[in-house]
């Protein structure tokens, strides 16, 4: 057991910190400057070889072992950079349930930054039932017709591409007529309508109404009927802060909190060090397991609350350093609120951790 | 960069947990048999753990075995002599002092401390009645005497290695704590179905199991650092791992009390017990949310 650097990995750190020096202050990283500005940023970590860590070489990854990615995170916060794009669990789906044919046409562009992805899973009426969604996709010939409303759909304007889940097959049972698709955002019969967050950021999230778009039929991922299949990858993948990168996130927070505070730090303050300290813990020892083969399970609902409560508590240090008159603590704890819904509910998250870990069914 | 137990720190936890299931108290009326205690310390003395350290066991291993007893609620010393071993190699029967009484005294016949860069040692006298059923504290009787010498730094990694056992003690009577509830939840039957069916229970109980995923991480690093990092990062990891760990077993054991509804505020569940032991080594090497007062890694 060893928590420290092997030689490679220390070559790899210093490199990387050498890289972020220079790049100091050239991207935004909060509020809609960031979210404007991030597909500059994933194509400079990209270019740069810091991005897609874990990947296939063949898809533009660099085929490293899973731990760094925390080296990663660790050092982006230590910079004060931007966290790094969180779409790994978007590769996570396509790579598990696509053909090799859809691998090699849409995965290096998604590793590399050059095409930019949206999830369209969520529907106004499907929420943390996802399986009721009702946007259907159906077969004309050599394509499929989609119609529905999407929401919930981070960086649909930007986007060149939604990874879609729609119903195939009205009559079997919901979670059986599901199919996923590769749709491309910029053709008629795609609406965007945008969604102003309560911490007042527009270019995040976005709604997509769907009135007769088209797709392909060879676009659909995996076979007909698997979309719910596909749908479990994303959102397990999706729960856990190894593949978020989120933790870049809390440890650049907290280091400014620590900044502009004289003294003993509030407690508020000193619980988010610890609970910041305990999830960049967690995911060293997540990421390590994962040298084991240890698959992707519901332990993903453990990490997500463990992640949320670090958001959290994180949040509440922002407020406590800053009261509300600073406009970027006011957001960072004002985005915080978001962390215990996206990706599954905390709520969801229990009943997961309860039935398929503890047993407690009904 | 790889924080997997090794194949040998497995074995060594789970001869530990063996040995607790075994012998450890499986009931509140178990507290009293004289018999099994006897058997216990037989077998814990048989070991040789008490001297984890001074055969060369690394903070990792020392986590592991005291977590395993706590898990399993072992009421003969462990915590107490492992640390007097680390502080004070080759003394006899020894347990620790700390605030003037003997903590883990049960059986032993000196406690040592460190004070100013000496290592001082006090005979035990009759045991006294605390918060912790399973672990009893001592009187100190006669004079102090010194019996070896500290530099700074060791004192500083004695500190540590403290506040790194009793964060495994917490975390090991979390795990105690919780699987106790679980098993009860899944039994208890109210209007027609088991308690944990309720999602107003399951929640609690999930809760509870975050926390504990979060200490074993927050520890396994801590634990690591007492032998590895300079003595005053291990200290902080010590620090931040003392308080998370603390927090977590307090919320988990009174949710154990909780989800055992009438019957866990009674002197017969085992919950009190284990929220007591819980409360003992939060107590015990405390840290203050103050000491946190810098930043990260």
């Amino acid at each position: 057991m060893d928590f420290r650097d092997s030689p490679e990995e220390a070559a790899f750190r210093d490199r990387l910190r050498g890289w972020l020096t220079e790049q100091a202050g050239a991207f935004p990283t909060s509020g809609d400057e960031y979210w404007a500005r991030q597909g500059d940023w994933h194509r400079a970590l990209h270019a740069a070889g810091f991005f897609g860590l874990s990947w296939p070489k063949a898809y533009g990854g660099h085929e490293l072992p899973p731990v760094y990615d925390v080296i990663l995170d660790e050092e982006l916060a230590r910079a004060g950079a931007p966290a790094r794009p969180s779409l790994g669990y978007l590769v996570q789906g396509l790579g598990r349930h696509g053909s090799e044919e859809l691998r090699r046409r849409f995965l290096p562009g998604m590793i590399d930054g050059t095409e930019r992805w949206c999830q369209g899973f969520s529907e106004p009426g499907a929420g943390s039932d996802l399986a009721s969604l009702t946007t259907s996709a159906t077969r004309d010939g050599d394509t499929y017709v989609l119609h529905g409303h999407k929401i919930w759909t981070s960086y649909s304007d930007v986007a060149d591409w939604c990874l879609l889940l729609a119903r195939t097959d009205p009559d079997a049972p919901r979670h059986k007529g599901i199919s996923a698709f590769i749709v491309a955002m910029d053709q008629p019969g795609i609406e965007q309508r945008p969604l102003k967050m309560m911490s007042g950021v527009t270019k995040e999230f976005g709604q997509v109404v769907l009135d007769g778009a088209t797709v392909p039929a060879d676009q659909m991922v995996g076979a007909p009927g698997e979309g719910w299949a596909l749908a479990m990858t994303v959102v397990g993948h999706e729960r856990e802060p190894s593949t978020l990168g989120f933790t870049a996130r809390y440890g650049k927070l907290v280091r400014e909190l620590l900044a502009r505070t004289d003294g003993t730090p509030p407690p508020e303050l000193s619980w988010a060090i610890v609970e910041t300290e305990m999830l960049r813990l967690h995911v060293r020892r997540r990421l390590s397991e994962q040298l084991d083969g240890v698959s992707h399970g519901p332990e993903g609902s453990l990490d997500k609350l463990l992640m949320t409560w670090t958001e959290q508590t994180v949040g509440h240090a922002a407020l406590a350093v800053g009261g509300t008159g600073d406009p970027d603590l006011l957001h960072a704890y004002l985005y915080s609120r978001a962390q215990s819904v996206m990706g599954g509910t905390s709520q969801i998250q229990k009943n997961i951790v309860a039935a398929r870990i503890l047993g407690l069914g009904a | 960069m790889d924080v997997r137990l090794t194949a040998e720190q497995r074995q060594l936890r789970d001869a530990a947990a063996r040995l607790a299931n075994d012998l450890g108290p499986g009931a509140v009326l178990d507290l009293d048999d004289a018999d099994r205690i006897a058997r216990l310390e037989k077998a814990v003395e048989a070991t040789g753990w008490r001297a984890l350290r001074s055969d060369g066991a690394s903070g990792v291993e020392v986590a592991l075995v005291v977590e395993e007893f706590g898990r399993g609620l072992v009421d003969v010393p462990l915590l107490g002599p492992v640390l007097a071993d680390d502080l004070a190699p080759g003394a006899s029967s020894a347990t620790v002092a700390v605030a003037g009484a003997a903590r883990d005294a049960r059986g032993m016949r000196q406690a040592v401390e460190p004070e100013g860069g000496r290592v001082l040692a006090t005979e035990v006298g009759p045991l006294t009645s605390g918060v912790d059923l399973t672990r009893r504290d001592a009187e100190l009787r006669g004079n102090r005497e010194q019996i070896a010498t500290l530099t700074d730094e060791a004192a500083v990694r004695w500190r540590t290695l403290a506040l790194v056992a009793t964060s495994a003690d917490l975390l090991g009577t979390a795990r105690g704590a919780h699987a106790l509830a679980v098993d009860y939840a899944k039994i208890r039957e109210q209007y027609g179905r088991t308690i944990g069916s309720y999602q107003a229970v399951a929640h609690l109980l999930a809760e509870g199991l975050a926390l504990i995923e979060g200490s074993i991480s927050v520890l396994r690093h801590a634990a690591w650092a007492v032998d590895e990092l300079p003595p005053d990062e291990a200290l902080h990891a010590a620090r931040i791992a003392k308080l998370y760990c603390a927090r977590a077993a307090r919320t988990v054991c009174e949710t154990a009390v909780q989800v055992h509804g009438g019957i866990g505020n009674t002197w017969e569940c085992l919950a009190h017990v284990r929220l007591r032991r819980a409360l003992a080594s939060a107590e015990l090497f405390p840290v203050r949310l103050e000491e946190i007062d810098r930043g990260l890694s």
